[in-house]
């Protein structure tokens, strides 16, 4: 099966000034290094280093997520067509491996152990897959998850994934600007927040029977932090889609943020004029925030969060301010209390 | 019967050490994850944790049926508790921190959770160096009080746990609902009644003196033997 990308001209309400857009050798790497990797593989990594050009990006990468790859179901490794090995953050950091970035996940939907979502994830069907648009919007519906993205230009990003437990990763994800999916839905001047929630189903989801956590699994955004250019859905890892223990097969990617933030298997995006309840802060208001920001000042109440295990390390290795996007998202909390709005 | 002893207590060996080759192993083949260290100390953590639960299971299991003979693995599967929680605490020390004394110091001093367990392990310490047969003796009576520390180190060590836990609390109130238990069963209300209902049941009873059994037994143990 085909799936025949239509790609239409953006409305002028849908283009908007990308400052950060302009740095985006940030998400991938030295241009030197991207260079490389683009000869590799011509306008992957490469297409969202050459300035400008959404569209070199969007096409190039397109196969990546297209549903008649052949390894849509059950992805075993990275893909083939790049050498990953080169492949590095802009702090010049390598990638954390396919193991380690597909069997060390939390995702209790699945079980609590971090190996239980490799184990038992499964029984996820994240094909057909539809998401509804609710709320303070122009454009409200039930989308198929084809024509959900189909609008978009996929591009691959390394980020840095620091978990609230103190560990982190680097991974390669592939996916979308939520930018761009938000501006297309065209939010009402009412809407300051976009809340996106898990799918719910115990059948699929079999970790939903025990109620550890408020199933569906709920996280928000305030609208500017969803508009950031580095706000992300991921759709993919290393150039392959999403396992299912990844959060299948649209996700939420949030790198300034701790990995709880970033909702997996997202059915719904409702936006908001309130700030809405988010799952960890119901759960434990103490120890969770609605911002969740990388602060390695600011300690969870039962840990330090001054460092991180980077997982593949040995030595802990200090945790950086805003997980190392300060630059990019300082601004978005000035002044702001970030000891008070953890 | 001196054979039989010994194969206890090899019996005792195996179970407590098994654990331990099983992690080495799973350790040098890369087999414990993408987060060993976390792994290590979790399994360290658990079976510190497991083993003083039987450890304090063996009196109330004497109790109830009579099987007097499990004292005598009782100091040894308390000495593996304690070095089970030692190398849990090593293991923090070194895999977790390398040495970097200011975080740990840090980490105990201000995150009760830390504090609990580093309490737990602290308290079991002079009982495992009391655990010989000349402080035994030495001791004498207070021997036994001193003792007593392990329902609180078996308690705190339950609350680290519990504390760890992010949401699924199931398998640290597992821990705590069986030390609950243990502890209940040593209520000597409770023990009364145990033993009206054992009689009722027709359960052999146990000869049980006035002073504390553990102080007795454990001089039995150490007392040459005919």
């Amino acid at each position: 099966m085909f799936w025949i990308r239509t790609i239409r001209e953006p409305k002028d309400a849908e283009i908007t000034p990308y400052e950060t857009w302009l740095n985006r050798r940030h998400f991938v790497g030295t241009s030197a290094k991207a260079a490389v990797a683009g000869a590799l593989v011509p306008g992957l990594l490469a297409g969202c280093d050459v300035d400008g050009e959404r569209g070199v990006s969007k096409a190039a990468a397109s196969p990546g997520i297209a549903p008649g790859d052949t390894d849509q179901e059950a992805p075993g490794g990275p893909s083939q067509d790049r050498d990953w090995s080169k492949v590095r953050s802009e702090l010049d950091e390598p990638l954390n491996s396919w193991e380690d970035i597909t069997t060390y996940n939390n995702f209790y939907e699945f079980g609590v152990g971090k190996d239980d979502p490799a184990k038992n994830a499964h029984t996820l069907r994240p094909r057909p897959w539809s998401v509804a648009v609710e709320g303070e919007v122009e454009s409200p519906g039930v989308y198929d998850l084809e024509d959900f993205l189909s609008p978009h230009a996929v591009e691959d990003r390394v980020y840095r994934l620091r978990c609230v437990e103190a560990w982190s990763m680097v991974v390669p994800w592939r996916g979308i600007a939520l930018a761009d999916v938000v501006r297309r839905m065209q939010p009402t001047s009412k809407a300051r927040f976009v809340e996106m929630t898990t799918l719910l189903d115990e059948e699929q989801m079999p970790g939903q029977r025990r109620r550890i956590l408020d199933w569906p699994y709920v996280e928000a955004l305030r609208m500017d932090e969803a508009i950031h250019p580095l706000a992300f859905l991921a759709t993919g890892v290393y150039g392959r889609d999403l396992p299912n223990q990844n959060g299948a097969p649209l996700r939420l990617v949030v790198p300034w943020k701790y990995g709880f933030k970033s909702v997996k298997s997202i059915v719904r995006f409702r936006f908001l004029e309130d700030m809405p309840p988010t799952t960890w802060a119901v759960s434990a208001p103490r120890e969770y925030g609605f911002y969740a920001n990388v602060n390695p000042e600011v300690d969870h109440p039962r840990w330090s969060q001054a460092r991180e295990r980077r997982l593949g390390e040995f030595r802990r290795r200090p945790t950086l301010p805003f997980n190392g996007y300060a630059d990019e998202v300082e601004s978005l909390y000035a002044g702001m209390d970030l000891r008070k709005n953890f | 019967m001196s054979l039989r002893l010994r194969w206890g207590k090899v019996l005792v060996w195996i179970v407590c050490l098994l654990p331990a080759l099983w992690l080495g192993y799973e350790a040098l083949t890369g087999q414990l994850g993408a987060n060993p260290i976390e792994e290590v100390l979790h399994r360290t953590g658990w079976w510190a944790l497991a083993l003083l639960m039987v450890s304090l299971a063996v009196t109330p299991i004497r109790r109830l049926t009579g099987w007097n003979r499990l004292i005598r693995y009782r100091r040894l599967l308390g000495l593996f508790a304690f070095a089970w929680a030692t190398t849990h605490f090593l293991g923090y020390l070194v895999l977790d921190q390398w040495f970097a004394w200011p975080f740990i110091v840090e980490d105990i001093t201000e995150r009760p959770f830390i504090l609990v367990g580093f309490a737990a392990w602290l308290l079991l310490l002079p009982l495992a160096v009391t655990s010989t047969r000349g402080w035994i003796r030495r001791l004498g009576k207070r021997w036994g009080v001193l003792h007593r520390l392990v329902y609180l180190a078996a308690a705190l060590g339950s609350l680290h746990f519990f504390w760890k836990v992010k949401a699924d609390t199931r398998e640290p109130l597992v821990f705590i609902a069986v030390l609950a238990v243990l502890l209940l069963i040593r209520v000597p209300r409770v023990r009364e009644r145990a033993r009206v209902w054992r009689k009722r049941l027709g359960l052999r009873a146990t000869q049980s003196g006035g002073t504390y059994g553990a102080r007795r037994d454990e001089d039995r143990l150490s007392a040459p033997g005919p």
